[in-house]
């Protein structure tokens, strides 16, 4: 089977999800990549030296610059001709784009696999991740997104795959980029991150998210992570929050500080290899999946355990 | 002008899914359905957008649901919120994202809407796929994971929560947009609403009506409940949380 993987990448390197995609791809066979966007030459190189990748399409357009799914879904669909399967990464550019290129295929997606069991056949989770299914597709062609936290990211180097430019498919004109507010962050990206603070509706404002949650994480070069709750009432940004609508994140260590443990925080985080919860109630559900608890007051304890690292 | 609702009937957001014995799914015997959250956002907005001082002269909310009968208790709950009629579509089998965006392409054709607003996922299959597929179907722009709207004449403007932040692009009208959490707060149906929601008009029709084949692609060979983790240990104190941490090397 000859799989296209889409290359999510911000226009100078290739993004961490896309290299679970290629080892997703890589049990299904034959690996070539489709990096589109403006003036990627640079990306189009790195993704030639991932391991295991044949092809490696380029499309370099204005029309791709900003990966709006209204224009790369034809062009995916054109390069679909001689194409077994199209496979994206669950960030949200992979979400947004496949479905459409599915539809256009008339194939079903499958979304968000977390492991291949045959040519046809993978496993995903389902309501939450409170259960997981086996699906076995019938469609010829088949289009997948990819949870990144359950694949192995295949390796930056060692790779040599060949460069075709392929052409522009245009602008379909129907929608247009306006701009983006991308934070600048130095901190390590959630869904890679090897330690992450989370921090919940119990800091009660962004000052103090401030404050407490991030000299942690500074001490332990963590990502910072929050609930919807504290996503919502605007002490963090929208891209913090971990949860079944959230990020899906599987850190060495999860350290989740005031918050509750909803089942829809816990879709995101429950891969977590360890999982420490600080909380001051002892009944909270957090502390049900958390390997160390700590039941304390988070404003005494959280700044005393900073320090003491 | 009109704007055109999906919604889908859900295991309620509250209640703990449970695997079956038989490992064929999640037993919805007896439980607690509800609207999936992100549809009732979805309606929300619509009935935020018919205020004229949003700009884009919306007249109508039609809602659609696909699915078994009892799906017409959420179609009242969204004629309770302000949707003006309902569209209930039966099947016997399950129906896809891919066989839902067909049908929702043929009531497009049919009911003419300029703005289709749908949930960016359902909370009980996760797939987060019908919107982007109903757009690639009818060749619409995609206003995906929303959580600002703006209506102005023949354009939307969408600004999308996406992985590093917040994206805003611009679609032409007809365009379909889906909901993100922090879009709007739903509101909740009011006593005299939901009285007066009997008798809103709600049409019922077979997906046969609409000729579309939903034959699924995908076959569930088994559903399992994921590994369970057990509850650890408690430390008494912060000094004993810190030993804990320099053992597993996570901290010097
Ligand atoms: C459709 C849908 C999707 C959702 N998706 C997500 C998602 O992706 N991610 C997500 O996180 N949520 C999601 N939610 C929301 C989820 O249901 C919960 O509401 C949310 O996770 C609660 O956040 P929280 O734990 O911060 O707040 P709360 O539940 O309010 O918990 C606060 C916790 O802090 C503790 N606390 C208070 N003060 C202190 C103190 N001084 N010291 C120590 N502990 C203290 C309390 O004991 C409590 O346990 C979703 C909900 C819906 C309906
Ligand atoms: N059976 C259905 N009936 C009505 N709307 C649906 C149905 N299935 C999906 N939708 C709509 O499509 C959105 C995304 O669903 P999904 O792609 O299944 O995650 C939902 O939030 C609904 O707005």
């Amino acid at each position: 089977m000859k799989t296209l993987v889409w290359v999510e990448h911000d226009g100078t390197a290739v993004k961490d999800a896309t290299l679970a995609a290629v080892t997703a791809a890589s049990q299904l066979g034959e690996v070539h990549l489709l990096v589109a966007g403006e003036g990627v030459d640079g990306v189009a190189a790195a993704a030639a030296k991932i391991a295991g990748v044949g092809k490696v399409h380029v499309a370099d357009d204005a029309a791709y610059a900003h990966a709006l799914a209204e224009n790369i879904a034809p062009l995916v669909v054109d390069l679909m001709g001689h194409h077994d399967a199209f496979v994206a990464p669950s960030t949200t550019t992979g979400k947004n784009v496949a479905p459409r290129v599915a539809a256009l295929l008339d194939v079903m997606q499958i979304s968000d696999i977390m492991s291949v069991e045959s040519e046809d056949t993978f496993t995903r989770p389902i309501y939450a991740g409170n259960a997981i299914a086996t699906v076995q597709t019938s469609d010829a062609k088949k289009v997948i997104t990819v949870r990144g936290t359950a694949f192995d990211k295949a390796a930056t180097e060692g790779g040599s795959g060949t460069i075709e430019a392929v052409a522009s498919q245009g602008d379909t004109g129907v929608s247009t980029f306006v701009n983006a507010e991308i934070a600048a962050n130095t901190r390590p990206e959630l869904t890679s991150a090897k330690i992450i603070v989370s921090g919940g509706r119990a800091l009660q404002n962004g000052e103090n998210f401030h404050a407490i949650i991030e000299p942690l994480a500074d001490k332990l070069g963590a990502g910072v992570g929050a609930s919807r709750a504290a996503v919502d009432a605007g002490y963090v940004p929208n891209d913090y929050q971990v949860g079944q609508t959230g990020k899906i994140v599987a850190p060495e260590v999860y350290i989740a500080v005031g918050i509750s443990g909803a089942i829809q925080h816990l879709a995101g985080m429950k891969d977590s290899k360890v999982i420490v919860a600080i909380n001051k109630d002892e009944d909270a559900p957090i502390f049900q999946v958390a390997d160390i608890g700590l039941v304390g007051d988070l404003f005494k304890v959280v700044p005393e355990l900073t320090e003491k690292l | 002008m009109k704007v055109l609702v999906p919604v889908k009937r859900v295991l309620d957001y509250n209640v703990k899914p449970r695997v079956k014995a038989d490992g064929t799914g999640v037993d919805l015997a007896n439980v607690k359905m509800s609207m999936n959250p992100f549809d009732e956002i979805a309606v929300e907005e619509a009935i935020r957008l018919k205020d004229p001082a949003r700009g884009g002269g919306v007249t109508e909310i039609v809602v659609v649901s696909i699915g078994e009968p009892k799906a017409q208790e959420t179609l009242r709950t969204a004629l309770a919120m302000g949707a003006d009629r309902a569209i209930l579509v039966t099947s016997d089998t399950k129906v896809e994202p891919l066989g839902v965006a067909k049908i929702l392409a043929k009531i497009v054709e049919e009911e003419q809407p300029q703005l289709v607003i749908l949930g960016k996922q359902a909370i009980d299959d996760d797939n987060n796929q019908t919107g982007q597929m109903l757009a690639g179907l009818l060749g619409w722009g995609q206003g995906t994971f929303a959580s600002k709207v703006e209506l102005t004449e023949g354009n939307v403007t969408v600004t999308r929560e996406v992985d590093g932040g917040l994206e805003t692009d611009s679609f032409t009208l007809p365009a379909i947009v889906t909901t993100d959490l922090r879009l709007n707060e739903p509101r909740y149906a009011s006593l005299p609403n939901i009285m007066k929601a009997k008798s809103k008009p709600l049409a019922q029709k077979t997906a046969a009506d609409y000729g579309v084949d939903v034959t699924p692609r995908l076959t569930t060979l088994k559903v399992v409940e994921p590994a369970k983790r057990t509850a650890g240990i408690k430390v008494a104190d912060v000094d004993e949380l810190v030993t804990k941490l320099k053992a597993m090397g996570v901290a010097k």
